[in-house]
C-alpha cells in the first residue's frame, strides 16, 4: 500500500454519527471481485436518486467539495458490516484521511490496511472542523509523524494512534511480508498446539 | 491460587504467537471461515504475490449472500453469478471445503459452524464478516475481519491483535413468557446505544443468560457488534456441551468427548475475574421490542410509541431521531403497535434457526397471513430446512400463506432477488434496520420471530403475548 506522512487537502464535512458501512457502500455494489472502481459508487443511496440522478441537497454532491480528500464525520463512524469494499470506496474517490471522534473498530482497521489515515479526534475538535468547513472551502494539513493538524490560520490540534498503526501506515508495508518475519514462531505455535 | 481469568483472557493466553513491546499480539486463527462476498479480492492477494494458503483444512467456505432461496440455480444477475464462482475456483485452487450452493450442508455461514460442530469452546474463530460473533455463544473467541485480514489469515493463519477489553454484560432475573433473546439483545441495545461495546469483547453473565438454549444463546451473541463489539461470548456449560454432542467435527469417541468437555468447562470465567467494565439489567423489564428507527438502538416496547425529537438531549441527537423518523415515515407520539406492515422476513443468522421457526409457527399455527403482507421464511440452512420439515413446519407456514424458501442470507440484505421495495415496511428477524438494508428505501423494523409471525397475520404489529392470548381464546 501507499505510504502516508504528510497530506494537505480539502476537507468534506458529513456531520452524522453512526454512519455506517451500508450507506458507504451499499450492497447492491458488494458483488465485484475486484478492490477498484467502488468510489462511483461512495454514498450511492444519498448521493443518487432511483434512476442515478445526482441528488443537489446532498451535500459531497456540491461543487465546492470537488477534490475533497479528508473527510470529518460525527461519532461511530463505520459502523456495522466489516465490508472492506466502504474504505476502498472511500479511497477510490478520493479520501485519504477521516476524521471522527469515535470509529467502528473493524472500519478502523480496514482504512490502516489500505493507507488511509482514521483518526480519532476529540468532540470540540472535530466540531470546529465542521463548522469551518461547512459553509466554504476549507483545507487542512494532517502530519501523520507529528501526528499533529494544523489550517493557515493558526488551528492546531495533535491526535492519537497506536504505534503499530502508526508504523505501518507511514511506510506502506505490506503487512503479510512482515508476518512470514515470524514464520517460525508460527511453526512452533503449530508443532506445540 | 492463581489470579481468577475470565474466559477472554484465557482464549487469548492460548493463542498468542508472538509477544513484543507496542506492539499488538501475533494471535493463531483456528477457524477460518470465508463466504464469497467478502473473500475474492483476498485470493486474488495471495496470487499477486505468489502466496498459499498456510492451513486450507483450518478453512471452510460457503456461498449465502448472495444465492437465491427460490428456483436455486436460476441466478440471473451475472456479477452475483460470477462472484460465486469465484468462490468455486478460488476453493479449488487452494484446497478449502465449499458448501456449495446445492450440496447439503449449505447455509448461512454463522448457522452452518455451529451445526457441523466446526465452532468449539475456546476456538479462535474469524470469517470476513460482522456477525462472527455469533460463534461466541460456544465460548469461542470469534470476530469479523475485512478482506485484507481475509487475506492475512489464509496466507500466515494470524492476525495482528491488541488484547481487548472485557465487558460484562449481565443479565439478572428471569425473561418474562413471550419474551426472547432476540427482545433481550434489542433491548441492550437500546438501553446502552450502539457503540457501548466498542473496543470491548463482551460476556454475557447472569441467571437469564445460563437459562437460554444455546440457539437463543447465538441470537444474542450475534448482535453483539451492533452494540459495536467485535465479539460477543458465553461460558460453555452443560448446554454449550449437550448441543455440541455428536456433531461432525467433534470427537465421536464418547470418552474423548468427556474429556474434551471437560476443558471446555474449565474455560468458563472463574469466580472473582475482573472485568474492565460492567453494566447490568433486569430481565423482568423486558418486554417484546420493536425498531422503530434506522439503527438497532433505536428500539421500544412494542406497547411504546415512537419517540419524539423535541425531547433529545442534543442538537445531533435531534437530528439524528428526525432523519430517522423522515426515513422510517413516522410520527412522533405514534404507537408502535398501530403501525401496518406489507412484509415480513424470518431469517438470518440472528434467528433463522430450527427452534426460531418452531416458535414462529407456533403462534401461526391455522391462522391465515393478512391480505395485504407478503410473507416469507427463509430456513438458516439445508439442514435446517430438512429438520423443519421432517416435523411439518413447512406445511403451517405455507397453509398460512408464508412462502417456504432455501437457505441463504436472502432479504437481511437483498444481494439477491428478495428485495422489500422502496417505502414498504417489513417485520425483520434480522439483525439490521439500516436504510436501504432491505432493498432501496425500503423500512426495516427488527423484531423476534414470534413477533413477526404475529405481524403477519394481524398486518401491523401486536404484542405476541397478548395476540397469543386472544387467539387462544377464541
Ligand atoms: S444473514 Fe444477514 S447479517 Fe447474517 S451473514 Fe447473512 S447478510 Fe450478514
Amino acid at each position: 500500500m501507499e505510504p502516508i506522512k504528510k497530506h494537505e487537502g480539502l476537507v468534506y464535512p458529513l456531520n452524522r454519527a453512526n454512519v455506517d458501512t451500508d450507506q458507504i457502500i451499499p450492497k447492491q455494489f458488494l458483488k465485484r471481485i475486484e478492490r477498484q472502481g467502488f468510489g462511483e459508487f461512495l454514498f450511492y443511496n444519498w448521493r443518487f436518486t432511483d434512476d442515478g440522478k445526482e441528488k443537489p441537497e446532498f451535500s459531497l454532491n456540491d461543487q465546492k467539495y470537488v477534490g475533497a480528500s479528508i473527510l470529518v464525520a460525527g461519532e461511530n463512524f463505520g459502523c456495522g458490516s466489516s465490508r472492506e469494499h466502504a474504505p476502498w470506496a472511500l479511497q477510490d474517490y478520493g479520501f485519504k484521511v477521516i476524521i471522527a471522534p469515535s470509529f467502528a473498530d473493524i472500519f478502523y482497521n480496514n482504512c490502516t490496511k489500505n493507507g488511509i489515515l482514521p483518526i480519532r479526534l476529540n468532540e470540540s475538535n472535530t466540531e470546529e472542523l465542521i463548522e469551518k468547513s461547512e459553509n466554504r472551502q476549507y483545507r487542512i494539513t494532517v502530519d501523520l509523524q507529528e501526528q499533529q493538524i494544523t489550517d493557515s490560520q493558526g488551528f492546531s490540534a495533535d491526535f492519537d494512534l497506536p504505534a503499530y498503526q502508526k508504523e505501518m501506515l507511514l511506510n506502506g508495508w505490506d503487512e503479510i511480508a512482515v508476518t512470514l518475519n515470524y514464520e517460525q514462531d508460527i511453526a512452533d505455535y503449530e508443532s506445540s498446539h | 491460587m492463581s489470579k481468577p481469568k475470565t474466559i477472554i483472557e484465557k482464549i487469548w493466553e492460548r493463542h498468542v504467537v508472538h509477544q513484543e513491546q507496542d506492539k499488538p499480539d501475533l494471535l493463531y486463527i483456528d477457524l477460518h471461515l470465508v463466504h464469497e462476498v467478502t473473500s475474492p479480492q483476498a485470493f486474488e492477494g495471495l496470487r499477486m504475490k505468489n502466496r498459499n494458503v498456510r492451513r486450507p483444512e483450518l478453512t471452510y467456505a460457503t456461498m449465502d449472500h448472495n444465492v437465491p432461496t427460490k428456483h436455486r440455480n436460476i441466478i440471473k444477475d451475472a456479477i452475483s453469478k460470477k462472484q460465486m464462482q469465484t468462490l468455486k475456483d478460488n476453493c479449488k485452487e487452494f484446497g478449502i471445503s465449499l458448501a456449495d450452493i446445492d450440496h447439503p450442508d449449505q447455509g448461512i455461514v454463522h448457522v452452518i459452524g455451529p451445526e457441523l460442530g466446526l465452532t468449539q469452546p475456546g476456538k479462535t474463530i474469524v470469517c470476513g464478516d460482522s456477525h462472527t460473533s455469533t460463534h461466541g455463544a460456544f465460548g469461542a473467541l470469534a470476530f469479523g475481519i475485512g478482506t485484507s485480514e481475509v487475506e492475512h489469515v489464509l496466507a500466515t493463519q494470524t492476525l495482528w491483535q491488541v488484547p481487548p477489553k472485557s465487558l460484562n454484560v449481565q443479565v439478572n432475573g428471569k425473561l418474562g413468557k413471550g419474551v426472547t433473546s432476540k427482545d433481550l439483545i434489542l433491548a441492550i441495545i437500546a438501553k446502552f446505544g450502539v457503540r457501548f461495546g466498542t473496543g470491548y469483547v463482551i460476556e454475557y453473565t447472569g441467571e437469564a443468560i445460563r437459562e437460554l438454549t444455546m440457539e437463543e444463546r447465538m441470537t444474542v451473541c450475534n448482535m453483539s457488534i451492533e452494540a459495536g463489539a467485535r465479539a460477543g461470548l458465553i461460558s460453555p456449560d452443560d448446554n454449550t456441551v449437550e448441543y455440541l454432542r455428536g456433531r461432525r467435527h467433534v470427537p465421536q469417541d464418547q470418552e474423548a468427548y468427556e474429556a474434551i468437555s471437560k476443558e471446555w468447562k474449565a474455560l468458563a470465567t472463574d469466580p472473582g475475574a475482573v472485568y474492565d467494565a460492567t453494566v447490568v439489567i433486569d430481565a423482568e423489564e423486558i418486554e417484546p421490542q420493536v425498531s422503530w428507527g434506522t439503527n438497532p438502538g433505536m428500539c421500544i416496547p412494542v406497547s411504546a410509541s415512537v419517540p419524539d425529537p423535541i425531547h433529545a438531549e442534543t442538537t445531533s441527537k435531534k437530528e439524528e431521531i428526525e432523519r430517522a423518523l423522515e426515513y422510517m415515515d413516522l410520527e412522533p407520539g405514534q404507537r408502535m403497535d398501530t403501525v401496518p406492515i406489507e412484509h415480513v422476513f424470518i431469517g438470518s443468522c440472528t434467528n433463522s434457526r430450527l427452534s426460531d421457526l418452531r416458535r414462529a409457527a407456533n403462534v401461526i399455527r391455522g391462522k391465515k397471513v393478512h391480505k395485504k403482507v407478503q410473507a416469507i421464511v427463509v430456513p438458516g440452512s439445508f439442514s435446517v430446512k430438512a429438520a423443519a420439515e421432517a416435523e411439518g413446519l413447512d406445511v403451517i407456514f405455507t397453509q398460512a400463506g408464508f412462502e417456504w424458501r432455501d437457505a441463504g442470507c436472502s432479504m437481511c440484505l437483498a444481494m439477491n432477488d428478495d428485495i422489500v421495495p422502496p417505502g414498504e415496511r417489513c417485520a425483520s428477524t434480522s439483525n439490521r434496520n439500516f436504510e436501504g438494508r432491505q432493498g432501496n428505501g425500503a423500512r426495516t423494523h427488527l423484531v423476534s420471530p414470534e413477533m413477526a409471525a404475529a405481524a403477519a397475520i394481524e398486518g401491523h404489529f401486536v404484542d405476541v403475548r397478548k395476540f397469543t392470548e386472544a387467539t387462544m381464546q377464541s
